[in-house]
């Protein structure tokens, strides 16, 4: 295959954080209906089998651009840096501590007097700190020196991004009561 | 046997119509329709009835009566004739005591396998009588058409999950047919109705066909269509209506005890009465016959407060499948009526409140799936060059391997768009472990007994390393009809394993060809002819694809001497074509793919190129 292997390239986007989602989608699209296997539905079988293999990759980029836990491991990614979600560095105490903080708290909510608001309290304090892990991860991302420090900053992250998942199953949960 | 071939350079054929149909392959009915003179139609049967009944009853002797001769015969022969074969695709014989007592047929087959129903012709497969179905449409097809069908798309209910949609096409191919796509019935419904012309936005389809009633929320998003939930009830639907009206006939006669004739002949009297209610306001009900003699009358109001019940559990459906999909009533941008039970005009008044617009009714609702499929059938037959219509998919329920303890671990989500391919690395737990076994799973749960288990295959010859040492890399690749191949790669020492999934109870390839074998009254000379003509057929499409592209970008892409050789290898195809060897047919087609690969590579690589070079100019606003 000889597809732009960079996705932000594939993409013809500027290698960031930042992204217009609607300018990826409208890309997105642009680029599927050149090698969707529907175009191919008359072609050869092997035509039909690049079509799948450029699709996928392209449905690859897109999904790996368009979740931003995801587009940041993306862009550590392409600055040598893969992590793996088992790795064992030490985390900062402090962060630790409030993620199980926070792990209790979400725990308890369901015996609350009112889950709902409750619920949603944390899902914003959860949510803002995220927004400031974003801002730092940008500002790290854009100096080669601190890159140790992006990459720290995507594995609080995770951990995050897994929390905000189990708040929205909670959620889930309580409306289904 | 006709062929046609171009001489080279000349093979643009923009002109040349390919017949392709669209199938719904119902519960209850089936249907076949096609784009004509660019206006989709469902297709008649020589009686001028569109809709093919999905019952089909085997003879003793072998012969087989599929449609409404076979469902007007069910009662007096119901062990061998197969209703509602739907319902038992792509299961296995445990899910199909789920589905309780209410199958009369007999099965053979354990527990494990799938479930094979006894019949006086022999033990049947789903997949075998749904093929049966499929063959009667094709054939009309053929038959009203008068050519040769390129391909059919083919609807499956959303919330089948790949087990289903593999049994779906496994059906297909066995009757004969070239699947050119398995679409989503509640996307083929929103296409008949253009809605796939909108830029975006959430659509509502609401289904309530004779027994079952499913709803799909679908959020369309730049061309993109996505299942975000789907809900409904299995056993409700327009026959639900016909008891109730019935029983009320019965308390208004005063509840005589009935036998199964009188009860038919009442059953059959509400029936007419919920239809007349459609359009009057009142019905007369006369009942003559098997020594009943009643006359009386319903009106709308009585009806309606008679099914307001069921409607009712229809609208809870709703209300719970937005909640799955985390929208609201208001957010629905459209709604789409399928299902002839969506003719009942409370259904209509009903649904058109809770959604707060009046619901999508103008296409025949018992026709509008099998519209939408023929309009993209029509679209992947190539006769639309120039055609917007692009419909994506996504996997409706996630794909994962089972890890140490019971786990799944998710490969890929659900809602990833498709085709997809996807590898993860996984490692061995025990020193000097040679297998591994890969389990595959379907669904959102996280412990292995709550998904669906899909397919089970051991990687073996992995060299004897410490935990951990080794590298497998399973790769799952879901294609754009949903389906999955899962192939494990042991990195340090190349030892590989690959698998088409079929589950414990789908077919394997081996089956098929036999039962295709089986199907051609056991002549080897009709098997040969059968391969031939798919090779043919394949050889065709190969030489007329590779002409359109040297013509479209030969001159761009490839020098004058690549070009040269192409046009060598079609003209050798060609030839080869015209004969009845079919080793050599295909293996002609395996050399002339394998010099045009490179070409056809390059030129989706322009398309791509092309494409984003155009962008600027093309994204008007964002």
């Amino acid at each position: 295959m000889q597809l732009e292997q960079n996705f932000f390239k594939l993409f013809d986007l500027a290698e960031d954080y930042h992204l217009d989602i609607h300018q990826l989608s409208d890309r997105y699209r642009v680029l599927q209906k050149e090698t969707h296997p529907d175009r191919f539905a008359q072609g050869s079988e092997r035509e039909q089998l690049i079509a799948v293999q450029y699709t996928a990759h392209i449905n690859e980029a897109l999904n790996t651009l368009k979740t931003p836990l995801k587009r940041a491991q993306y862009l550590l990614k392409l600055r040598g840096k893969e992590l793996c979600p088992e790795s064992s560095a030490p985390m900062e105490p402090m962060f630790l501590m409030q993620q199980m903080e926070w792990r209790e708290s979400l725990e308890h909510i369901s015996k609350s007097d009112d889950p709902e608001a409750e619920l949603e309290a944390l899902d914003d304090e959860v949510a803002s700190t995220w927004r400031q892990m974003e801002k730092d991860f940008i500002a790290a991302l854009s100096n080669e020196s601190e890159l140790e420090q992006a990459v720290s900053t995507v594995r609080k992250m995770q951990f995050l991004d897994k929390l905000r998942h189990e708040i929205e199953q909670a959620e889930d949960e309580l409306l289904d009561d | 046997m006709l062929l046609q071939i171009a001489e080279p350079g000349q093979s643009a054929k923009p002109h040349q119509h390919k017949l392709a149909v669209g199938i719904d392959l119902g519960t209850t009915n089936s249907l076949v329709a096609t784009v004509r003179s660019s206006e989709a139609q469902t297709l008649p049967d020589v009686d001028g009835q569109h809709i093919l009944p999905s019952v089909v009853r085997y003879h003793g002797d072998g012969a087989i009566t599929v449609g409404r001769k076979a469902k007007q015969q069910a009662s007096q022969d119901s062990a061998n004739t197969i209703q509602s074969v739907k319902r038992l695709l792509g299961r296995g014989v445990s899910d199909l005591q789920q589905l309780g007592d209410q199958l009369p047929y007999d099965f053979s087959g354990d527990t494990e396998g799938m479930p094979y129903i006894r019949t006086a012709a022999g033990d049947k497969s789903p997949v075998e009588v749904s093929a049966e179905i499929l063959k009667v449409l094709a054939q009309r097809g053929v038959e009203s058409l008068g050519g040769e069908l390129v391909g059919a798309v083919i609807t499956v209910p959303a919330y089948f999950d790949e087990a289903q949609r593999q049994a779906t096409k496994d059906a297909a191919k066995l009757a004969g047919l070239n699947v050119l796509r398995l679409l989503n019935e509640p996307t083929a419904a929103a296409v008949a109705y253009g809605l796939d012309q909108e830029a975006e936005g959430i659509f509502a389809v609401y289904d309530l066909g004779g027994g079952t009633f499913d709803i799909s929320i679908l959020r369309l998003n730049r061309g993109v269509f996505e299942v975000l939930a789907t809900g409904g009830d299995s056993a409700l639907g327009g026959d639900d209506f016909d008891h109730v009206v019935a029983e009320w006939i019965i308390a208004e006669m005063g509840n005589p005890s009935l036998n199964r004739d009188q009860l038919r002949s009442i059953l059959d009297a509400a029936c007419d009465a919920k239809q007349q209610l459609t359009d009057d306001d009142s019905a007369k009900i006369v009942i003559s016959d098997n020594d009943l003699n009643w006359q009386g009358q319903l009106n709308l109001a009585q009806f309606e407060s008679l099914i307001e019940p069921l409607v009712k559990k229809t609208l809870r459906a709703c209300k719970r499948a937005l909640r799955d999909a985390s929208v609201t009533a208001d957010a629905v941008r459209e709604v789409v009526m399928v299902g002839g039970s969506t003719r009942v005009r409370h259904v209509r008044n009903k649904v058109a409140d809770y959604f707060g617009r009046p619901p999508h009714i103008e296409i025949d609702p018992d026709r509008v799936v099998a519209i939408g499929a023929a309009i993209q059938a029509d679209v992947l037959a190539g006769n639309k060059p120039g055609s917007e219509m692009l419909l994506l998919d996504v996997i409706p329920l996630s794909l994962g391997l089972e890890t140490m303890g019971g786990l799944v671990e998710k490969v890929i989500d659900r809602n990833t768009a498709i085709p997809v391919a996807r590898g993860q690395e996984f490692t061995t737990y025990k020193d000097g472990q040679t297998g591994m076994v890969i389990h595959v799973l379907q669904g959102e749960r996280e412990l292995v007994d709550d998904c669906r288990s899909l397919a089970r295959f051991i990687l073996h010859g992995i060299p004897p390393m410490a935990a951990g040492a080794a590298k497998v890399r399973v790769t799952f690749q879901v294609d754009a009809d949903g389906l999955l191949n899962v192939s494990a790669r042991e990195l340090t020492s190349g030892v590989e394993s690959a698998i088409e999934v079929k589950p414990s109870y789908g077919l394997s390839d081996g089956e098929i060809a036999r039962m295709i074998k089986d199907s051609f009254s056991h002549a080897q000379e009709d098997h040969d002819a059968r391969t031939l003509r798919e090779q043919q057929v394949e050889a065709d499409r190969l030489i007329e694809a590779l002409e359109a592209a040297l013509d479209a970008d030969g001159d761009r892409l490839l020098t004058p001497e690549d070009q040269a050789i192409l046009r060598q290898g079609i003209a050798q195809l060609s030839q080869l074509n015209g004969g009845s060897d079919h080793k050599a047919i295909a293996k002609g087609i395996e050399v002339l793919s394998a010099a045009s690969d490179e070409f056809a590579a390059r030129r989706m690589d322009d398309g791509v190129r092309r494409a984003l070079a155009g962008h600027s100019v093309d994204e008007v606003e964002t």
